[in-house]
């Protein structure tokens, strides 16, 4: 689960990591009250979004006066942003973050996450701050470091020095850095973090450290112990269709293409994805309707699916384990008749109970077409939409 | 031969009284797998059909001499339960459990370093030697005895792929799920190295998906080590980057993970692919 950048940052001052003074504003009244409180300029208006390129994107803007903040909040709030990560129809900007102006001497890169290989958590720095971090892994891999801590043994002190001499920072601010990283690490154990970055992460010039960003994200399976943290999603930053679906325990994403699909399992599902493309079709979802789904989550993803305009047909996809073909087939049944089926829907079923399974369905008497195998299903559904 | 479990495999189960542990035991019991306990605690004394229940691992161990675990608690025990199990000297672990903090995995990795055992999953369907034994959630049915070991980071995907081979008169030696986390037990390579010194396996089907580098280690490790043909397909070819494919390992994180990749590795090292599910069983035919 991702959260905002104001978030992230009071959740770091409650954990003594340095960040900007600063305020959320949700109107251009709030805005300027923030600005006033702050007590000087500049100021720095920020867009809160849930995806990273906001300056780039012109959700970033400095402002040297009042007049200015009310310009900038103004131009902001209420834009819809466009970013690398928002995709084309972007983003809608309801909330900035204003903070204080910082003198900036040096920007560097430092982030937390979970090494799968190691399993470890891998503590990554660098001195090339406020660029895109993959381009330099990709051009100047030496420029990064790379500390693995032992979860059992937690962080230690050398490890420390290990990140901050890499950096080349001045001896005056080894000390507080190294408080910042060690406080990090304590903050992304006990939140259940998958994953913490600041960049940048700025030297002032006063020497002091500050995380002028903060990305975190959260490990979803490890919310139901922090109840506090759930209290930070945002549903404005999510797909409504794919909020409802979370409320049925689905798995699923909305895509750009125009065929539905309903599987079960996410591997099967991601194959039954490349296999709708391999037929010369486009996936417009992603879902999983889970191991073990009973008839009514079943009904609640058909429902889902065909409330997506951009759907022109649907491809059922469900190779029975512990899902029973004749109870998925009762879900698909239940949900034509509540939502009508008014375009073409392929039916592939296999494994335990298909038989009953397709009975139901043929007794239902719906507009649907069945397939034999997976590759047979792919070329009809591909055909219903070409 | 097969790998890891045959029908002497004496299995216990934790959470065996549970909604999942009970259905599946019964599944396991029908396909003829040697359970000889279960635990869960608190309900000690008890029976689920007529497979005794005990409070803990060590005590379900000593009184049966089980050597196998699968693992059905919910998600906020089952690090806890690994850890039980590893503790009483259970040689194999298969956690079934979906839904496990990744924090708690990195934590578990590491107790484990220090015990003799070998963990699969967690979030996987088991492993199944067919007509010996079914550690796991898999349909038994679509199974069939034969020289193709499969392994896979998924559930369902996998039977999909076994119906084929089985269909297409290819049976399997021993069928793999190592789970769809990104910090799992066992992987690839252990399964690939097991395979490759198995007199009965053949030919091996690896089935990967996006997110991680497992994929890509594997098949370096496939063209250094092995000398058996494999067959390699990723799902995920399609998917976004920066979203979570259903299983939390399955996500594409700047540039890595990549199923484009993917292929590439399993192309330069050797690795027949297939592209297309709906084909795998007939590579397989051609191939092996």
């Amino acid at each position: 689960m991702k959260i905002h950048e104001y978030q992230a940052k009071e959740l770091f001052k409650a954990y003594n990591v340095p960040v900007p003074d600063g305020n959320v504003a949700f109107s251009l009244d709030e805005a300027k009250k923030a600005a006033t409180d702050l007590g000087g300029f500049p100021v720095v208006v920020k867009a809160q979004i849930h995806a990273g390129g906001r300056g780039k994107g012109g959700g970033v803007k400095l402002a040297a006066s009042m007049e200015e903040v009310d310009t900038w909040a103004g131009e902001i709030l209420g834009m819809t942003l466009v970013t690398h990560q928002t995709g084309p129809e972007g983003r809608l900007v309801k909330k900035l973050l204003i903070e204080a102006g910082q003198k900036i001497k040096k920007e560097l890169y430092l982030s937390l996450l979970v090494d799968r290989g190691t399993a470890s958590i891998v503590i990554m720095a660098s001195r090339d701050g406020g660029m895109d971090i993959e381009k330099v892994a990709a051009n100047t891999p030496e420029r990064i470091i790379k500390v693995h801590v032992d979860p059992l043994m937690g962080i230690q002190g050398y490890q420390l020095r290990q990140v901050g001499f890499s950096l080349e920072l001045p001896s005056s601010a080894m000390k507080p850095f190294s408080a910042l990283v060690s406080n990090l690490y304590r903050f992304f154990i006990a939140n259940d973090c998958s994953m913490v970055e600041i960049n940048p992460l700025i030297l002032t010039s006063d020497d002091k450290v500050l995380a002028l960003d903060a990305k975190v994200d959260f490990d979803s399976n490890a919310l139901y112990r922090h109840k506090d943290l759930m209290a930070l999603r945002d549903l404005d930053e999510e797909n409504a269709l794919e909020v409802e679906a979370s409320k049925y325990n689905l798995n699923y994403i909305n895509l750009d293409g125009n065929v539905g699909n309903i599987v079960n399992g996410a591997g099967l599902a991601m194959a039954t994805m490349d296999i709708i493309k391999n037929a010369g079709a486009t996936p417009a979802n992603f879902m999983d309707v889970g191991g073990g789904a009973n008839s009514e989550q079943v009904e609640n993803a058909f429902r889902i699916i065909l409330a997506d305009d951009k759907v022109k047909a649907v491809l059922i996809n469900i190779f029975g384990g512990i899902l029973r073909c004749d109870n998925f087939a009762r879900g698909v049944v239940a949900a034509a008749k509540k939502t009508g089926i008014n375009i073409p829907v392929v039916v592939r079923m296999e494994g335990t109970n298909v038989d009953k399974g397709k009975q139901i369905l043929e007794d239902a008497k719906l507009n649907l077409t069945t397939a034999h195998d997976l590759f047979d299903a792919a070329q009809k559904i591909a055909a219903s939409v070409n | 031969m097969s790998i890891f479990v045959n029908k002497d495999t004496k299995v216990l189960v934790q959470g065996i009284t549970g909604n999942e542990g009970s259905f599946h035991t019964r599944g396991c019991l029908e396909y003829g797998t040697n359970i000889v306990a279960g635990v869960t605690p608190g309900k000690g004394g008890q029976k689920m059909n007529d497979v005794p229940v005990f409070n803990t691992v060590k005590q379900a161990v000593e009184k049966t001499g089980a050597t196998a675990s699968l693992i059905f608690v919910p998600p906020p025990f089952g690090a806890d339960a690994i850890m039980e199990a590893a503790d009483a000297g259970v040689e194999l672990i298969v956690a079934i459990t979906e839904g496990i903090p990744i924090l708690d995995m990195v934590k578990v990795k590491h107790f484990l370093a220090t015990k003799n055992c070998r963990l699969i999953g967690p979030n996987c369907p088991g492993i199944i030697t067919p007509d010996e034994c079914k550690i796991g959630i898999m349909p038994g049915k679509i199974h069939k005895k034969g020289n193709i070991g499969v392994i896979s980071r998924s559930g369902t995907l996998t039977y999909e792929v076994v119906d084929q081979l089985t269909k297409l008169g290819m049976g399997q030696s021993t069928c793999i799920g190592i789970g769809g986390d990104p910090v799992n037990g066992t992987n690839f390579i252990d399964v690939l190295d097991a395979f490759e010194k198995d007199d009965e396996t053949h030919g091996i089907v690896m089935v990967g998906e996006i997110g991680g580098s497992a994929e890509e280690e594997a098949a370096i490790y496939i063209k250094e080590n092995l000398t058996k043909p494999v067959v390699g397909f990723i799902a995920g070819l399609t998917a976004p980057a920066g979203r979570r494919m259903g299983h939390a390992g399955a996500i594409i994180s700047g540039s890595s993970g990549t199923g484009a990749a993917k292929i590439t590795a399993f192309k330069d090292n050797g690795i027949y692919v297939c592209e297309n599910l709906g084909l795998i069983g007939q590579v397989c035919k051609d191939v092996f």
